[in-house]
């Protein structure tokens, strides 16, 4: 096949992958009633957002939310990849595994009913929990915790287990060895899947619609909303911040992670270096 | 008899302090799984088959005249099975998550087989151009083509603009609208599995081709396609399964005729507040799942345990 052909094929997806998003940032600026019809340049709906109180409150939720996940997330799914890569046989290990794969495939109007029917029962038998963070919490660490054992799993499989040896060898205790030699050698996934569920909870719709109660509104909850109606600028302007915030986000995430690769291969030619230094000289 | 006890006291002890690290890194994980995963799926099948009272759901077992009694409610489940329009909605279902992943897969194939193939130093940026959208919110996407589409959308106004059409076109809340936007969620699902396939493959195997004789063509069906079976499984299996339980996008693109499971779910608990209906629509939904991942499940065992994702 042509080459031309490829980088025609290419373009055309990474058109049809972006020209939505792009459409969505330059209607945001639209000084015009009508959606999209273009009707000069505006800020306007950036300052109607920011005087929203619907707006600010559901982002600032949903900030705590995800905060609030993504770090209940990693620790759990931190154990669960452990258990799943070192523990090779213990009892339930199959159900352990399909446990944990489950959230990843089973459909978010599934996961969002089977939480609120369990927290309705557990309302009525115990009189907790209301509907409320603490219920969207649950349900998206529940989700996230797996996506993290996912990610986390892959990295602890690649990763060298002689170090760990060593480690031990030389005189280490357990907790030393996971604190020193495992901890900075997964740091890099433990971030990635800190970022995944990060932002998959603060993306979430489906489940949070179920487990969300009265006052406890997240910021896609109102976009869904909004949109259901039809075509809102507002809606617009949350898109194009949502944008920025993520290219930067992601263009400074993979500057730091090109710095970290360049230094630690400096590191590891320095320490090569001195070893050999010190061979011959012994 | 004291010293015995304490013996075995401490081997009690001793047994529960042993491994107790292995006990709670193994444990904690598991047991958050079972109380917000499987306890909550028990209770919607209950829910499915219980007989209300009411607004309170029975107990399914009792005890009365000294013997136990099972009851269990069947009639959702019938009413699911022979309800026109719930049979017209799962065919509905298993019919657009077919086509969108025909689609993803005829776009996304050509698509990672050329992204394997440009040059390895612009790879990690093509492959991060992939997943960046992923990064966004999906809503905010899926909403993007209601402007796009819409009667006084982008797409109708341009046309109408270079004098193509009079009229706009409908576009919006039809099957079309609703395949473009699943299509354009999930194809980076099907693309980065096939991606991660077709980048690994051995290139040796296509020269031993050209070398035998074979065409372009003939290597492409005969060597790369085969090769690639399991990328192709895993991203088939990646966007076939989500978009059956779709509903963020049957809702805000979908119309009248394009019947999703997904939503008649949450219409049915949210509109009809009909808990009982809704879980047993989300049960057989489950039952729906399992098949094709049943499929995927024997590939991959079949192919030695190689992980498609």
């Amino acid at each position: 096949m042509s080459s031309r052909f490829g980088k025609a094929w290419l373009l055309a997806g990474y058109a049809f992958l972006y020209l939505p998003i792009l459409t969505l940032v330059v209607f945001s600026f639209n000084d015009s009633k009508m959606v999209t019809l273009w009707g000069g340049f505006t800020l306007k709906w950036y300052s109607v957002i920011a005087h929203d109180t619907e707006v600010v409150d559901a982002f600032l939720l949903s900030l705590k939310v995800a905060l609030m996940s993504a770090s209940a997330s990693v620790l759990l799914g931190t154990l669960a990849a452990f258990a799943m890569v070192r523990y090779k046989s213990f009892w339930g290990r199959t159900a352990f595994s399909a446990h944990i794969n489950a959230p990843l495939v089973v459909p978010e109007v599934i996961t969002g009913l089977s939480l609120l029917l369990f927290f309705v029962m557990c309302e009525r038998l115990f009189g907790w929990p209301d509907r409320g963070i603490l219920t969207i919490w649950a349900g998206h660490t529940s989700v996230g915790m797996a996506y993290a054992a996912v990610v986390i799993q892959s990295r602890l499989l690649e990763m060298d287990k002689s170090l760990e040896e060593a480690a031990m060898d030389l005189g280490c205790k357990p907790a030393q060895v996971f604190f020193l030699v495992t901890l900075p050698m997964i740091a890099q996934s433990l971030m990635a899947a800190w970022l995944l569920t990060f932002t998959l909870s603060l993306d979430d719709v489906v489940s949070t619609a179920f487990l969300s109660g009265p006052g406890s509104t997240t910021l896609p909850i109102v976009i869904l909303s909004r949109a259901r109606l039809g075509l809102n600028p507002t809606v617009n302007a949350i898109a194009t911040i949502t944008v920025a915030v993520v290219s930067i986000g992601v263009f400074a995430g993979s500057l730091w992670l090109s710095r970290q690769e360049t230094r630690r291969a400096a590191e590891q030619a320095a320490a090569y270096r001195e070893g050999m230094g010190q061979a011959v000289s012994a | 008899m004291s010293i015995e006890n304490s013996i075995a006291g401490n081997a009690v002890l001793r047994f529960l302090v042993r491994d107790w690290g292995r006990r709670s890194v193994i444990g904690i994980p598991y047991l958050f799984l079972i109380l917000l995963a499987s306890v909550p799926f028990l209770v919607v099948l209950k829910i499915s088959v219980s007989e209300t009272d009411g607004i309170r759901f029975q107990d399914l077992m009792s005890y009365a005249d000294g013997m136990i009694q099972l009851k269990i409610k069947l009639s959702n489940y019938i009413f699911l099975g022979t309800d026109s329009l719930y049979i017209q909605t799962y065919w509905s279902s298993i019919k657009f998550a077919s086509l969108n992943t025909i689609i993803c897969l005829l776009i996304g194939y050509p698509f990672a087989y050329f992204m394997a193939r440009s040059p390895a130093n612009i790879r990690p940026a093509l492959l991060m151009l992939v997943s960046l959208p992923f990064w966004t919110s999906y809503l905010l996407r899926v909403y993007a083509w209601k402007g796009l589409l819409d009667d006084h959308g982008v797409f109708n106004n341009i046309l109408i603009w270079l004098h193509v059409i009079d009229d706009p076109i409908k576009m919006m809340h039809t099957g079309f609208s609703m395949t473009v936007g699943m299509v354009y969620a999930y194809l980076p699902f099907m693309i980065l599995p096939l991606y991660a396939n077709l980048v690994k493959m051995d290139l040796r195997l296509i020269e031993a081709a050209k070398d035998l004789g074979a065409t372009p063509w003939q290597t492409f069906w005969l060597v790369t396609v085969p090769l690639s079976k399991n990328g192709i499984i895993a991203g088939a299996m990646l966007v076939f399964i989500p978009s059956m339980g779709e509903y963020v996008i049957p809702e805000l693109l979908g119309g009248p005729g394009t019947l999703m499971i997904g939503r008649v779910l949450w219409d049915e608990f949210f509109s009809n507040n009909d808990w009982a209906m809704a879980s047993a629509v989300a049960v057989t939904m489950v039952g729906l799942i399992l098949v094709p991942l049943a499929i995927f499940n024997k590939y991959q065992a079949d192919s030695g345990g190689v992980r498609g994702i």
